[in-house]
């Protein structure tokens, strides 16, 4: 390993940087690692139930949602190019596009919410008696699942915001991109993790 | 450059802000040192009143549900402010950079980051035993469904657990990026230190273990906040999977805490043996298949629950495996110390301490690991007994053993080492007579967290708790000891106190703001020592 570049910049390691990013994103996907299992052992235990559950869905929303996302994540990669290409405005529109993107898969992710909440279906909510015990767990784990994958996009914007302050004030430019970049990969990780669950929730039926 | 030690050095902030607001590595594992002594304080303070309590059969000083709480405390303080952080956040902090010839750790700002969310999720759990349903009563463990159930302020507490496990994360991640990037010219992996091999495996470890933690403990805050009934045998849910995803963190978080107390170990005993360490390369890597096989036997907290005969024999197998590393590490130490000239010092002495109460510890881990024994062992003092050997006699041991090795180095003052002896001799002493009886009554079926007991385990707990007396003379002689040398006036700026052959006793005493003056170029081992052929006779 290269240590004169390490001691050269004692303020500045880009690939120590990115390390640390990748091993931080590690730690994200072993927390969402966690609920694939109970996932995995609940389908396993209440296959039928989740199928029932799983119908209850609506895959249209969910499809948008997934388009939004993934359509995002490539304007961040596109962000990062252009920066890289001194095109610092048009790199500031395509992060504004991506928190407009990110900003309209929480709205989708509200009004689906809210329905479901409309018909009584929440943890403790006066429908979910009515439901067999593995709906209830369905239920459980998509709220907490999509609940906790939705914080993570709203720190993802939050993020990516402040790329935008940095990126107009200099902070962020061609040869010095460090921070854009890691806040891509955290915006790719809230999209992955997006990929997963959409078909866990939604397709498989 | 100038040569002012990191105790002098005045920079933005003055006074106590220049501590609690400095990014300097030695500030921040000072800041550590002291918040983890005085935590320990208070829980071996609960040890000690559970031993009160167990004196007599029926009430002795408190009331069940007292105990109750006195024994998740206890346990909780010890493990997430003590023990898990313990080594790695003190001595890793510190001495990590300067063993690895760095001027600091890869992400100083995140390093003193890490310090508050360790001290915010502490002010979490005493916030908790105020608000809400009072203290915490489940256990350290937070077993469903009783964690759901009680009154008691869990929620609270799993959130501050869950704050410390970030903590946890970010050194381990800090660490590992440092060990990455930040060694000086000339140092390759083989030529690290053991102690920063024990803190690479470790930082894995709280790396890939947390996470699981964290989710596991999030899920108990949503099911006692909203009733979601992931674990919730009432509403479907299996109290078997929180099991399943708590021990998967939780045992890895053993070895979080043993492996850099290993790592030390292998530090001491070479620099007092004045040799090179025995098998370098087999302890360095006994480290990372510990830590690799360590993940996988975290059924063995569960044999007794039901899960099937298949995976118990996995499981209990790979328990068996995962002794091997550490028999590798014990032989090792042993071989290096074989016709050496030993100095018997202080620090030398913790370690030689620590070999044997660590390898009771060890093999009594294993009569646990056995299906069989296990069925009868389950749930009793053995069990106590067991991981208080293991853990309290590995890394508690070790880090007050650390502690008196790099002593004169963090503080520039020497402590009285006959005191040390004495105390170290006195810990022994009050160790083994407090935990040796748990094993023999453990086996003839005393069940742990019981407030009340037959008459025919009186004895047993009465020399239990005779020798948590003379345990805690010990730590108060060994701490006022220290405290003592604090006080002193003089400096003591010998660089190299013990004969070591690393880079921090290369550097001087105390270390400067910036550890080198010069970033150091590593020709030989860590441990490489001219006259390695005829040891030096000058003691």
């Amino acid at each position: 390993m290269n240590n004169e570049a390490a001691i050269g910049h004692a303020h500045r390691d880009d690939l120590g940087s990115k390390m640390g990013m990748w091993l931080f994103l590690f730690t994200e996907l072993l927390l969402f690692g966690g609920m694939f299992i109970l996932y995995a052992s609940y389908r396993y235990m209440y296959p039928d139930n989740f199928k029932v559950a799983a119908m209850h869905l609506d895959t249209l929303i969910g499809s948008v949602n997934t388009i939004l996302l993934l359509t995002s994540s490539l304007t961040v990669a596109l962000s990062i190019a252009a920066l890289q290409r001194k095109q610092t405005r048009f790199s500031v529109y395509l992060l504004m596009f991506t928190i407009v993107a990110g900003g309209a898969f929480l709205v989708n992710k509200y009004f689906e919410w809210s329905t479901k909440i409309h018909h009584g279906i929440y943890p403790k909510g006066p429908e979910m008696a009515n439901l067999s015990d593995g709906e209830v767990i369905f239920y459980g784990l998509y709220y907490v699942m999509t609940g906790l994958h939705a914080l993570h996009v709203i720190v993802g914007l939050v993020f990516i915001g402040f790329m935008i302050v940095f990126i107009l004030r200099g902070k962020q430019t061609f040869d010095n991109y460090q921070k854009l970049e890691n806040a891509g990969l955290y915006w790719h990780l809230v999209d992955i993790i997006w990929i997963f669950l959409f078909p866990l929730f939604y397709l498989i039926h | 450059m100038d040569h002012v030690s990191y105790l002098d050095y005045k920079g933005k902030h003055k006074g106590l802000a220049g501590w609690l607001l400095s990014t300097d590595h030695k500030r921040i594992a000072i800041l550590y040192l002291v918040s983890l002594i005085v935590f320990f304080l208070v829980a071996v303070t609960f040890g000690v009143l559970m031993r009160l309590e167990m004196l007599t059969p029926g009430r002795t000083i408190v009331d069940p549900q007292t105990y109750n709480t006195l024994f998740t405390l206890h346990g909780v303080i010890m493990i997430f402010l003590f023990i898990i952080p313990g080594i790695p956040v003190v001595f890793g902090n510190f001495f990590l950079p300067i063993m690895l010839g760095a001027k600091d750790v890869a992400f100083p700002r995140l390093n003193l980051l890490s310090w508050y969310f360790y001290i915010f999720g502490a002010f979490l759990v005493i916030l908790s035993l105020f608000v809400g349903g009072g203290p915490i009563d489940t256990g350290w463990t937070f077993y469903v469904p009783y964690s759901l159930r009680t009154q008691s302020n869990v929620t609270l507490a799993v959130f501050a657990a869950f704050v410390i496990g970030f903590s946890s994360i970010l050194t381990g991640l800090n660490f590992i990026v440092t060990i990455h990037r930040m060694r000086c010219p000339g140092m390759t992996w083989f030529k690290m230190p053991l102690f920063v091999w024990g803190l690479y495996s470790t930082s894995w470890i709280q790396l890939l273990a947390t996470p699981i933690l964290g989710i596991t403990l999030l899920l108990i805050m949503m099911e006692r906040i909203f009733g979601v009934g992931i674990f919730d045998p009432a509403l479907g849910g299996d109290p078997l999977l929180y099991q399943h995803l708590f021990w998967i963190y939780s045992h890895p978080a053993v070895y979080i805490m043993v492996l850099p107390a290993m790592g030390l170990v292998s530090e001491i005993i070479p620099t007092f043996s004045k040799k090179d360490i025995f098998g370098y390369g087999p302890i360095a890597m006994s480290s990372l298949a510990i830590a690799f096989i360590g993940y996988l036997v975290w059924g063995h907290h569960m044999f007794s629950t039901g899960i099937s005969d298949t995976s118990r024999a996995i499981f209990s197998f790979l328990t068996f495996i995962v002794a091997i590393p550490s028999g590798v590490k014990i032989f090792n130490w042993v071989a290096t110390m074989y016709k050496a000239s030993i100095e018997t010092r202080a620090p030398f002495m913790f370690v030689v301490a620590f070999i044997v109460i660590f390898s009771i510890g060890g093999l009594t881990g294993l009569v646990l690991g056995a299906l069989n024994t296990d069925i009868h062992l389950t749930d009793t003092y053995f069990v106590v007994a067991h991981f208080h050997y293991v853990m309290f006699g590995g890394m508690g041991l070790l880090f007050f053993g650390g502690l008196h090795y790099w002593f004169p180095k963090m503080f520039a003052k020497m402590y009285n080492e006959r005191a040390a002896k004495w105390g170290l001799l006195l810990f022994v002493i009050g160790f083994n007579t407090l935990y040796f009886p748990m094993f023999i009554m453990g086996y003839l079926g005393m069940p742990r967290r019981y407030y009340d007991y037959l008459p025919e385990y009186k004895i047993y707990h009465i020399i239990s708790t005779v020798g948590s007396w003379i345990l805690v003379t010990g730590i108060l002689i060994l701490i006022i000891n220290l405290i003592r040398a604090l006080l002193k006036k003089e400096r003591y700026t010998e660089a190299d106190p013990w004969g070591g052959t690393t880079l921090e006793w290369k550097v001087a005493t105390p270390p400067s703001l910036e550890n080198f003056d010069e970033i150091p170029v590593v020709e030989h081992g860590p441990y490489y020592r001219e006259n390695l052929i005829k040891p030096e006779k000058s003691h």
